[in-house]
């Protein structure tokens, strides 16, 4: 094949700004993962609290992205939108909460409010869900690929300012759990009861999902349809209602994302959504989209790295304040995966699909 | 028959409780509220109130024309329609403040107040709940009515309702204006506009005007146009370029008699018609969507802020003509090495990757690891204004460079400099869309396989796209920085890509007049109506998605998606085709 010198140049230029990334990245981790260690500022339990911190984290991460990864697998489509429908769950069971808190049955039957808060948000968040789908995205089922991804855009600053709107621009505080409070001694090594919780019901909510997925026939005819949806349709699969139900179990599981992470971090805002959304989306694709079991490996990656990454890799080198780059940590992951490995951890399809 | 009645009214029906849900929606997301302290019309009726009825009127109208389309003929299905749907819609809010009187909601949705119950029932408190249900079948049986009128009562009516609206919206831009001249415009000012709406007088003098002109222009305006249309070639030109004369010897002698305020707004519209220009050359022409594009905004505000400031952080202290062509290469620069290693990805994974790299440089920016010579949160304050003459030079930390000569110290001053780089800007895009680059851009934007089979440079020519458009937006942040005089980490924030894309997209991809349009429509309008800046992201939010569902092609489609949409209707393709073609194939 015979290529002009501009083009040759341009290949080169790509090459080098490739290397020199992934040169810079190794670099920063390598030789600040030697310099913390050597520096030795933080103690072993310190270091575990940090990988016990980021599974819980990590975990909420993965409930969120079990969203993104469905949706994309049957749509090819990413539900910009799933952040803040992650957010109204946690807005309904902050007011359930709030209210329970308030005539002191929370005191009373802790479980059981919890349990309410979760399936509260896990209802709101669905009903929201449909009304998205329904509104936004089907009827743009057939169009080019940006334009639903400009109105998930919409739909997601539609949200988030209508929430700013019904309930303000402040701050809400969670009320207290008491039961959740406190540690539990695990091998001599004290872990907050509220990660363990965050974590264990996290993992829960995965396996019914995964269960939901394999074993059910709705599950088999969401499988079915983000394979082939004319196929499918042939097979007399109802594929409209398919794609409303996996909306709605990726909503329902934002949603307990959603009550859950309020519980951890004890506030809910109207734009708490847009961060772990993004996040969510890199720990998607972190493990493969259309993949389920990646979406778990990839959140709980992503948690780990994030809670780590800073002490790790940045602290050693001199940075001052590396928290405030935790973030950044995440969207640089994002980048990566999407330059380097577009196909994910876990996940071969994409490549043969041509994402 | 019988049927068919069914199938009308409970139509009627469903579109009477969408249009009460969203009257519901309006009230609690709080607009209502917020507007009910204008007034539309001085001691008749309120914006806020105008906005539970508008829902009624549009349901209506709805009702109405669905319902004509089912029935064929007749004026009395579609009017009962109407009836049905506003009494409905007016149902839905009457229930709401029903329960709202006995149950205090107010503890989740913080806008349920006593003010907007009574607002609601027109002051009348409880008792006035049943008056709900029949203003809004009053007000649907009217809209119903309008609909089914001829054109020629229709349209001056419709139109004259509208012109009072506006001026009513624009009352508090307007008047302050028109009492700076004293005399005559000063009498007609206060004549028309009170201090929060349009008087009653000035509303119906308006309506009666407008109409009027309307009437008269509908039964003769054809005829005019064809008249022009028969011009000569060289007579239309010159009647173009007299238009194109008389609105820029207006716009150069507007921050004359506009006053600080309008210019600043207009500064900030061409700042965003910047923006929206370098956006338009990845996004409209090349169908790259960037959504990490305040990156080189922060960049060109960052090279000025740290080039000329006499603060903290400056490094070099030179005069801000110096620094506007750094500025632009650094963010030209900065293009090629984000663009260079993210322009192997495709289509919505970019615009992922893009908004990473966006925040990447937002979090950087702001953090106290770069904090030393970026500032950090505190940002890089005092920035040296422009000057035309001969600068004196820097004595010190915190004092400012004499200017001898004419300095730009104020929004007036800048706004010169801001509308003459967007028109520079906009005609070096215009050269640029109808080089043998554009139309390569445009190949790869309808696909990218065939551009290259067909000779295209792909990575050299997105490349370049992204590196031309990040150089425009490095202007914006330029003229950003020097307007306000301090740049902070905070300001560099996602929404500012948000907005471009949202200006783009409104206003229509690929098309430069679209640009100029959007931006006035989305930075202009809500920077008018100061109450509504809280409700603006909501506002785009909605517009996104309607412009998605109705109009993928933006407003002002430009000429080359417009030509492919009529060559699609002659194809007989319309609607497939037509979204296909205007949205360009964006993967």
């Amino acid at each position: 094949m015979r290529t002009t010198l501009t083009e040759r140049l341009a290949e080169l230029a790509v090459a080098v700004s490739l290397w020199g990334f992934r040169i810079l990245v190794v670099f920063v981790v390598v030789a600040g993962t030697i310099l913390t260690i050597r520096t030795g500022k933080y103690s072993g339990e310190q270091w575990i609290d940090f990988v016990v911190f980021g599974i819980a984290r990590g975990s909420i991460y993965a409930l969120i992205a079990l969203g993104y990864t469905m949706v994309y697998g049957i749509l090819r489509m990413i539900n910009f939108a799933h952040g803040d429908v992650f957010m109204a769950g946690a807005f309904s069971g902050y007011f359930l909460t709030a209210a329970l808190s308030r005539s002191g049955f929370l005191d009373r039957y802790p479980i059981w409010t919890l349990l309410g808060a979760i399936l509260i948000g896990m209802g709101v968040a669905t009903g929201i869900a449909i009304i998205l789908e329904r509104v936004a995205y089907r009827p743009l089922r057939k169009a080019p690929r940006l334009v639903p991804l400009i109105s998930a855009i919409g739909a997601s600053f539609f949200l988030e300012y209508s929430f700013r709107g019904f309930f303000g621009p402040g701050i809400y505080a969670y009320p207290p759990v008491t039961i959740l409070q406190g540690e539990w001694t695990l091998l001599g090594i004290g872990i907050l009861r509220m990660q363990v919780l965050v974590a264990v019901a996290a993992f829960i909510m995965m396996a019914i999902l995964y269960t939901i997925v394999m074993r059910t026939k709705i599950g088999k005819a969401m499988r079915a349809v983000s394979e082939n949806k004319d196929v499918s349709a042939l097979m007399g699969i109802d594929v409209d209602r398919i794609i409303v139900a996996t909306f709605m179990i990726g909503a329902a599981m934002a949603g307990a994302a959603g009550v859950l992470y309020a519980l951890m971090f004890r506030q809910v805002n109207f734009f708490m959504g847009f961060v772990p959304g993004i996040k969510a989306f890199t720990a998607a694709v972190l493990g493969g989209i259309g993949n389920i079991p990646g979406a778990m490996l990839g959140g709980i990656t992503l948690g780990i790295f994030e809670s780590i990454g800073p002490a790790l890799f940045l602290d050693g080198l001199g940075i001052t304040r590396p928290y405030q780059l935790q973030d950044a940590i995440a969207f640089i992951m994002l980048v990566m995966v999407l330059l380097f490995r577009p196909s994910g951890l876990l996940g071969e399809r994409l490549a043969v699909k041509k994402a | 028959m019988n049927n068919q009645l069914r199938l009308t009214f409970g139509r009627a029906a469903r579109i009477g409780l969408i249009g009460g849900l969203v009257a519901l929606f309006l009230c609690l997301v709080g607009i209502v509220g917020v507007f009910n302290k204008r007034s539309l019309i001085e001691g008749i009726i309120s914006l806020g109130q105008f906005s539970i009825l508008l829902s009624a009127l549009g349901v209506g109208y709805i009702a109405a024309k669905s319902a004509s389309d089912q029935m064929q003929k007749g004026v009395l299905w579609p009017f009962l329609a109407g009836i049905l749907s506003g009494f409905l819609t007016g149902a839905v809010v009457a229930i709401f403040v029903m329960i709202g009187y006995r149950i205090n909601i107010r503890t989740v949705f913080i806008t349920a107040s006593p003010v907007l119950y009574d607002l609601l029932t027109f002051g009348r408190g409880p008792a006035g709940i049943w008056l709900l249900p029949g203003v809004g079948a009053f007000l649907g049986a009217l809209s119903a009515l309008t609909y089914k009128t001829p054109p020629w009562i229709q349209r001056p009516l419709v139109r004259g309702l509208t012109a009072v609206i506006l001026s009513g919206l624009f009352a508090g831009l307007v008047r302050p204006l028109l009492i700076v001249w004293g005399g005559w415009p000063e009498a007609l000012g206060r004549f028309l506009f009170g201090s929060t709406g349009v008087t009653p007088a000035g509303a119906l003098t308006t309506f009666v005007v407008i109409s009027g002109i309307v009437a008269v222009w509908s039964a003769r305006g054809k005829a005019m146009r064809e008249r022009v249309r028969q011009w000569p070639p060289a007579g239309q030109a010159a009647l173009r370029w007299t238009f194109f004369g008389l609105a820029f010897i207006l716009a150069l002698a507007l921050p004359l008699f506009s006053g600080a305020f309008l210019a600043q707004v207009i500064v900030l519209i061409s700042i965003n018609i910047l923006m929206g220009l370098g956006l338009n050359i990845t996004l409209g022409f090349a169908g790259l969507l960037d959504l990490g594009f305040v990156a080189f905004f922060a960049m060109g505000a960052y090279t000025v802020g740290l080039l000329t400031s006499y603060g903290e952080y400056g490094l070099a202290h030179l005069s801000f003509w110096a620094v506007v062509p750094i500025a632009i290469f650094v963010a030209f620069m900065i293009g090629a090495f984000l663009g260079l290693p993210v322009l192997r990805i495709r289509g919505d994974y970019l615009a992922i990757a893009t908004l990473g790299f966006g925040e990447i440089v937002r979090l950087l920016a702001g953090s106290d690891f770069l904090g030393l010579w970026l500032g950090g949160p505190q940002g890089v304050i005092g920035i040296q204004k422009p000057c035309i003459g001969w600068l004196g030079p820097y004595l010190g930390v915190g004092i400012p460079r004499v200017c001898n000569g004419l300095e730009l110290g104020g929004p007036k001053e800048i706004y010169y400099l801001a509308v003459i780089s967007a028109i520079l800007v906009a005609f070096v895009a215009t050269r640029l869309r109808d080089s043998r680059l554009g139309r390569a851009w445009m190949a790869i934007r309808e696909d990218e396989d065939v551009a290259e089979s067909l000779g295209v440079n792909l990575i050299q020519t997105k490349l370049l796209a992204y590196m031309l458009g990040a150089s425009f937006a490095g202007l914006g942040g330029a003229i950003f920085g020097t307007l306000v005089g301090s740049i902070f980490a905070s300001s560099m924030q996602l929404l500012v890509s948000i907005n471009v894309v949202c200006l783009i997209i409104v206003g229509g991809m690929g098309s430069i007049p679209g640009v100029v349009v959007g931006a006035i429509a989305l930075i202009g309008l809500p920077e008018a109506f100061r109450e509504f800046a809280e409700y603006r992201l909501l506002f785009y939010g909605a517009a996104l998605i309607g412009m998605m569902l109705a109009k993928p092609g933006g407003l002002f489609p430009s000429a080359i998606v417009q030509r492919e949409l009529h060559v699609a209707e002659e194809m007989e393709e319309p609607s497939d085709a037509s979204i296909s073609v205007a949205s360009a194939n964006l993967e």
